[in-house]
């Protein structure tokens, strides 16, 4: 474990039991996922149950107890995007990647999700990948689109 | 940027700032908003920014980036100030056209302004486009003039104009008076009279109040918030200011869910700046009043938007609602009074205060006062976020402002309310919309979404996919919920997929009661709306997929048919690449066929033939 890199994360906090959740983001920002040794240090520092954060942890669609891809493939399922054939979207990038939705590639590359609405409703379909967003995706723009991110 | 330490202080910085801007000074304001920003906005900025230094008009011409400019289907839209010409559709390539023209020439680019569609006319000024005519905007003014990230910005047109009002010449019971008479209620969904809840958590007995602001803004469909609190951050904590003084609170939070990245570091910042300059923090403008506030992220649930859910998450907890009462503002967070409003009720504080509630409740019909945002989606033809005062007709909003069905399609629905809304059929198009009139036909006003449909959508698919998507939501926490949307999933995957029974339809009825009656919170409660309004409405939808096997808006996939039209087919392979069954199958530059045995019916080589020639039956 990198004492170095926690510690980082820990000392922008006061240590209270309510910065359990902003403490988790930070770590699954920066590492990509919850490593279970790191938890272990939050809890004692935190003073919260490992239990607690466990549930916390799996609780939050935003939290993964496996290390995730390097990219975050968020294809929007909000109503518009489910009209205008966001999970025929979704079929084809799992389809390319070879990949199922909550899943990470075998390289590394993606994780794949579906979120609920990511509020660009009038472009729909509409996907995430980081933080860039990708408008009016029909199915033959996804191979370009993933071309800028596979190695 | 100074700190502002007096009253004295801030009019004089105020006054300074203004004479130091010229109301005549051009502008170019890009789009930056949730629609604009997808489709490229900051590309065409940036093209602004090297077409204007080539011509020498760096200093000459201000330009900035903005939050939504409201006609999303039309992006990128550019506003060249003062003249307000509103160009749309603006790609990199269209810039030097438009510096040339417009800034240089000072003409108009004809072909990028908003056409008529019935009468062809030009209508190159904002204020001519038929979007913005029957609009009122108070929570969206500000969107189209201010560059979100500058403090100066939002001074320059009259912000915290209001703190100041209520911080030296009105008490905390003249501000709630104030909310109260407006007829203000919260813009979230409940509608909840605001000025009530402010007054019981002012009369809530504790030494210490909070205040939150609700940007967990989860309803599919509805973008209005992101588009705040990205285009507009200083206007939520002015108002949250102007609440925490009324109730008496110092700290408050502003809870954004996760996958508004945008909004979090806008409002970061907006935070950051109102402590640097003395608006948040000990004392503000030397008054007794102290407050600050700070950002809590959503980690991805839909049920935080559910205020005591919420104040779990925010504790540090899982979002899982508790039974009310004891209300929030009567026991909240941590166990305090707390005030809880979303991003579009704080937003319209200021204003109201600002311009006396007399002038805010003259808007709007009887119990509903003040104006809406609708994020008006779909199969209009101009989607975007409206602003409009409450009573105005669904049929007002969708066939002036959205411009009626794009590619003609017949209209058969619009959806309000998000999952714990219903659908509205043709027959109610002329129902002025406000909180109450939406109930009466089985919907609700929710958040302010507004997704129409037409008949390319199927309203079986349409319930099935919400009671997915609140089955996936649902914390689980109460049995109705858990166990009722996990029935309601069962009973809709089997009609749609032909194995349906007309007894079935009782039965969701049945289970429709259950929920409503007996769930914890309004998740499971408000679940079942669109499963009634759908079984009400389009009854013979549902006749159709159990009796007859078919899906007659051909959206539910195990009961559609995919073949290949051999004489259109030109064997080009895109479809078979695309399968991902690999059930495609012929010689190259020949027809192909597919293998039903095999085919999933996922429609990927329909949308992906260029050709037309797989059949969808």
């Amino acid at each position: 474990m990198d004492a170095e890199r926690l510690e980082g994360i820990l000392s922008k906090y006061e240590g209270e039991s309510t910065d359990l959740i902003p403490v988790l983001q930070d770590i699954q920002d920066n590492y990509n996922y919850l490593p279970k040794d790191e938890l272990k240090v939050v809890a004692q520092r935190l003073n919260v149950p490992l239990t607690q954060i466990y549930s916390v942890a799996t609780f939050y669609t935003m939290f993964s107890l496996v290390p995730k891809g390097e990219h975050q493939l968020k294809v929007c399922l909000g109503t518009t995007c489910h009209l205008k054939g966001g999970q025929r979207l979704v079929d084809s990038i799992a389809s390319r990647l070879g990949c199922d939705v909550g899943y990470t590639t075998k390289d590394g590359t993606f994780s794949l999700e579906t979120v609920g609405c990511l509020g660009s409703c009038a472009q729909a379909p509409v996907m995430m990948i980081d933080d860039k967003y990708y408008a009016r995706v029909t199915v033959d723009k996804v191979p370009k689109i993933l071309k800028l991110y596979q190695k | 940027m100074p700190k502002i330490e007096s009253v004295d202080h801030l009019t004089e910085y105020r006054r300074k700032l203004k004479a130091s801007r010229d109301p005549k000074q051009p502008v170019v304001l890009v789009c930056g908003g949730p629609g604009c920003l997808p489709l490229g906005s900051e590309n065409v900025a940036a093209a602004f920014k090297t077409a204007m230094a080539e011509k020498g008009l760096e200093g000459k011409v201000l330009l900035k980036t903005c939050g939504c400019q409201g006609l999303c289907a039309n992006g990128v839209k550019v506003i060249i100030r003062p003249e307000e010409i509103a160009y749309q559709k603006v790609t990199p390539q269209d810039v030097p056209e438009i510096v040339e023209q417009t800034l240089v020439g000072g003409a108009t680019v004809d072909r990028l302004v908003y056409h008529d569609p019935a009468s062809g006319t030009a209508c190159a000024h904002k204020g001519e486009v038929p979007f913005y005519k029957g609009q009122d905007p108070i929570v969206l003014r500000k969107l189209d003039l201010i560059d979100p990230e500058s403090l100066d910005d939002y001074l320059a047109v009259g912000g915290y104009r209001t703190l100041r009002k209520v911080l030296f010449s009105m008490t905390p019971e003249q501000v709630i008076d104030q909310v109260e008479r407006s007829g203000l209620r919260g813009r979230g969904g409940g509608g909840f009279p605001t000025g009530r809840k402010w007054r019981l958590a002012r009369q809530a007995e504790s030494a210490v109040r909070f205040i939150i602001c609700n940007g967990d803004e989860g309803d599919p469909g509805a973008f209005m918030d992101r588009a705040v609190m990205e285009g507009d951050p200083h206007a939520i904590i002015e108002g949250m200011l102007v609440g925490a003084y009324a109730i008496g609170a110092r700290q408050g939070y502003i809870y954004v869910r996760h996958e508004y990245p945008l909004a979090v570091k806008r409002l970061r910042l907006a935070i950051e700046q109102a402590r640097d300059f003395g608006f948040l923090g000990d004392n503000i403008l030397r008054s007794k009043f102290s407050f600050d506030l700070k950002i809590s992220q959503g980690s991805g649930a839909f049920v935080c938007g559910e205020e005591t859910a919420l104040m779990a998450s925010i504790e540090g907890f899982i979002g899982e609602p508790s039974p009310r009462p004891p209300y929030p503002a009567q026991a909240g967070l941590f166990g305090l009074p707390t005030v809880i409003n979303n991003v579009e009720t704080w937003a319209n504080v200021p204003e109201i205060i600002n311009m006396g509630p007399e002038w805010y409740a003259a808007k709007g019909t009887e119990n509903s006062k003040g104006t809406k945002v609708f994020s008006l989606v779909g199969a209009v033809n101009n989607t975007g976020l409206v602003e409009v005062p409450m009573g105005t007709t669904l049929r007002q909003i969708i066939g002036d402002l959205g411009g009626g069905i794009k590619d003609g399609h017949p209209f058969k629905a619009v959806q309000t309310g998000g999952p714990s809304g219903g659908c509205i059929p043709e027959q109610f198009l002329d129902l002025p919309v406000d909180y109450d009139s939406l109930q009466q036909v089985g919907s609700i006003m929710g958040s302010g979404g507004m997704i129409v449909m037409d008949n390319t959508s199927c309203m079986v698919d349409v319930a099935r996919y919400f009671i997915g998507f609140l089955y996936a939501e649902s914390c689980g926490k109460c049995t109705p919920c858990r166990e009722g949307l996990k029935q309601l999933k069962y009973l809709y995957e089997e009609i749609t997929s032909g194995r349906g029974e007309m007894e079935h339809l009782k039965l969701m009825e049945d289970l429709c009661e259950a929920m409503s009656s007996a769930s914890l919170c309004g998740l499971g409660q408000s679940a079942v709306n669109p499963v009634r309004s759908t079984l009400k409405y389009f009854r013979h939808e549902y006749e159709a997929h159990i009796k007859e096997k078919k899906c007659p808006a051909l959206v539910c996939r195990p009961l559609l048919k995919y073949t290949i039209d051999p004489n259109t087919c030109t064997g080009c392979l895109a479809c078979v690449r695309e399968c991902p069954v690999g059930a495609i199958s012929g010689i190259k530059k020949e027809a192909q066929e597919i293998d039903q045995e095999l085919c999933i019916k996922c429609g990927l080589c329909y949308e992906t033939c260029q050709f037309d020639a797989v059949k969808r039956e």
